[in-house]
């Protein structure tokens, strides 16, 4: 029997309007205009088209396209194996989501929720605070490309932590989120909301992992930050997923009058992780530090798109990402700044990073400025080297063996992300993390 | 007691011989100072040993308690008790020294094993101490930003905590200060012993003031042409390099 086959990809995948139908049936008890989102977001999925490398948004990114098939989105029930991240780490609270559902919930203490601090599953938050979470909720948008992913993660989301920091309040210890995915074909949507008032300061620790090393999966994960006056937000990210995941990640900074907000991720997991951030400086005064590290081994492919608008005069904005990349990896880092009219005195700048540890791996690098204000101070860099061949010499002349020679070297090319980590603990945890990526 | 024979080596970079024949055996326990004037292959002869990928041993051999070492890589000739004091300490950034000689040390252990933290603290502030390194330099990062006595001391750190078998010091004492070359050399001083044989290589005798050596010899178009006690350096100091040109030219 001979038939031909002419393979369509289809935009929507595995994602069939019965397994939205199936997801809306089960948000009872939510508010309305959560739910109508839900389905705009839905009818946005399915009306836009899969992106290709002709569109400029991905250029670079991955030759064999994106597909949407082969995911089990209503099967994936939670494991009962959860993470041990973060366990010991010293934390204001803690949740735990094993494919969507919160499985673990260490509770903030009373003082600090007396005093107005929320750190809450979304579904409650939704309930119990609809009005304030519904003025952040998905009130910024990433533009960077992939608003289809971030639309197929509104349309199906089913839970998410919001996290509030009334004016004034400082958390003193970091307040932890961990998601886990597990089984084949399992499918996560990750949604972190995190709000400080005017002087408020907290320290987010977000961690994605997988329960199987290998398997395939979908993630497609939100992490909104929105910083009022003067207030001081870090938010520290681990991506950790399966080597066979296919991940989509949207981040929306907001920044308001002398605002500081540091958003460091750290990209470890994934066959395909793309990455997006947009920072915005909206009040005169704001800094927003984007600091992001990858190790990029074997043939995974991390993709990075980043921008940085200022509104506001006098508003600075910093962004460093480091990738060190091995075997046949592949990093597209694509980033840029924009000055609008009214932001003179803006102090911006823009680097990307690169160490190549095999001739094989390909790093991608398109640093980009649009500057429509006259009095600014912008600069963009891209570099790409090697190991330095004397700095190796200096640490085997130690007794130091090969392979710890260059794990010690691509720390020391870490360093200056890493020693930006607020929390000892939350450094040691982070390290270590790179640490069993670089012993696969 | 261990010895390091080194053995009618020769030595290029690329095409180029630089040392041609250099012999000398150092045991432990004894002290031995190269002098020579720049450009005769101290430099070289001492990387070389420690396995330097750009150094090429053309003929000759280096052993160590007769076995030969190489075929050795360079992290092996360390753990096999050499070690190289720079003459120009790399920066690394990003790499602090606890970590870094921490490393190094655990490198040492037999597999499985975990270096004691509290023990190895202890042990890398008390010499740091000795040495007059502030404690804080722990967390700095490896020679980077370090004046030139700080990268000289920060060697002699290294070798107090690592604990080599031989030690090849390459100028050692230039870039520093009197009161610099006072701490380093009373670093070595202190270090030598039964255990530790040392080869320093030197351009000026003012070293061997404070360090007193058991044999000096001098090198000069990538060999040793003369031997001798430390009375050869106090000669060589008065006369200058021009009379060991001057003698090998009339020989």
């Amino acid at each position: 029997m001979s038939t031909s086959l002419t393979e369509t990809i289809s935009p929507t995948g595995s994602f069939t309007p019965d397994i939205f139908a199936q997801h809306l049936a089960a948000q009872t008890g939510l508010p309305d205009w959560w739910l109508d989102a839900k389905r705009t977001a839905w009818a946005q999925f399915q009306s836009s088209p899969l992106p290709t490398i002709r569109d400029e948004a991905w250029r670079f990114s991955t030759r064999s396209g994106i597909k949407l098939d082969g995911y089990a989105p209503a099967s994936a029930s939670p494991s009962a194996q959860l993470p041990a991240h973060a366990s010991d780490l010293p934390c204001a609270a803690r949740l735990v989501f094993s494919n969507n559902v919160l499985a673990q919930h260490t509770a903030l203490a009373a003082d600090l929720a007396a005093r107005g601090v929320i750190v809450e599953p979304l579904r409650d938050a939704l309930v119990k605070h609809g009005d304030l979470v519904r003025r952040y909720l998905n009130q910024q948008h990433t533009n960077l490309g992939g608003d289809k992913f971030r639309a197929l993660h509104t349309a199906l989301a089913h839970d998410g932590v919001f996290i509030y920091v009334p004016a004034g309040v400082e958390v003193p210890t970091p307040i932890a989120v961990v998601h886990q995915a597990s089984g084949a074909g399992a499918t996560v949507f990750p949604h972190t909301l995190v709000v400080a008032e005017a002087n408020a300061r907290a320290t987010i620790a977000e961690f994605f992992t997988s329960a199987e090393p290998d398997a395939v999966q979908l993630a497609s994960g939100v992490n909104d930050l929105f910083a009022g006056p003067g207030a001081q937000l870090n938010y520290i990210a681990a991506q950790a997923w399966s080597s066979q995941t296919l991940a989509f990640q949207h981040n929306a900074i907001t920044a308001d009058r002398d605002a500081r907000i540091l958003a460091l991720n750290v990209h470890l997991g994934g066959r395909q992780a793309r990455h997006e951030s947009h920072s915005r400086l909206i009040g005169p005064g704001a800094h927003s530090e984007m600091l992001a590290l990858t190790v990029a081994q074997g043939t995974q492919e991390f993709d990075q798109r980043t921008l940085q608008t200022h509104q506001a005069p006098h508003t600075s904005s910093n962004l460093l990402y480091k990738n060190a990349l091995l075997d046949s990896a592949r990093t597209i880092f694509s980033g840029l700044i924009v000055v609008e009219p009214d932001a003179q005195k803006t102090d911006a700048y823009q680097s990307n990073r690169n160490l190549m540890l095999s001739d094989t791996a390909e790093a991608n690098s398109l640093p980009g400025l649009e500057i429509q204000a006259n009095d600014v101070r912008c600069s963009h860099g891209a570099t790409t080297s090697r190991l330095d061949p004397e700095q190796e010499f200096y640490l085997l002349a130690r007794g130091i063996p090969k392979a710890q020679a260059a794990e010690l070297l691509l720390f020391g090319f870490f360093e200056k992300v890493l020693g930006e980590i607020p929390h000892e603990g939350l450094y040691q945890t982070i390290r270590a993390l790179i640490q069993t990526k670089l012993k696969k | 007691m261990s010895a390091i024979e080194i053995k009618d080596l020769h030595v290029a970079i690329g095409d180029k011989p630089i040392v041609k024949g250099l012999s000398l055996t150092i045991k432990q326990g004894e002290v031995h100072a190269i002098m020579g004037p720049n450009g005769t292959g101290k430099s070289t002869f001492s990387k070389a040993i420690a396995g330097h990928p750009d150094y090429t041993i053309t003929q000759g051999d280096v052993l160590i308690d007769g076995q030969s070492i190489l075929a050795l890589e360079p992290d092996e000739r360390a753990r096999a008790g050499i070690f190289l004091a720079f003459q120009y300490p790399c920066e690394i950034p990003g790499v602090s020294i606890a970590n870094f000689i921490r490393a190094a040390m655990q490198a040492r252990l037999k597999d499985g094993e975990e270096l004691d933290a509290t023990g190895y603290y202890k042990q890398l502030y008390a010499q740091m101490d000795s040495l007059k390194i502030d404690r804080k330099f722990t967390s700095r990062a490896v020679n980077d930003g370090f004046s030139g006595g700080e990268k000289k001391r920060c060697e002699i750190l290294q070798m107090a905590m690592l604990k080599p078998r031989f030690a090849f010091m390459d100028e050692t004492d230039s870039g520093l200060d009197i009161d610099a070359l006072r701490i380093v050399s009373e670093g070595i001083e202190h270090m030598r012993g039964a255990d530790l044989g040392i080869l320093l290589i030197t351009h000026y005798q003012r070293l061997l003031n404070h360090i007193v050596p058991d044999f000096v010899h001098v090198m000069y178009d990538g060999r040793i042409v003369k031997s001798g006690d430390k009375s050869l350096a106090l000669e060589l100091e008065a006369k200058g390099y021009d009379w060991v040109k001057t003698e090998l030219a009339a020989s």
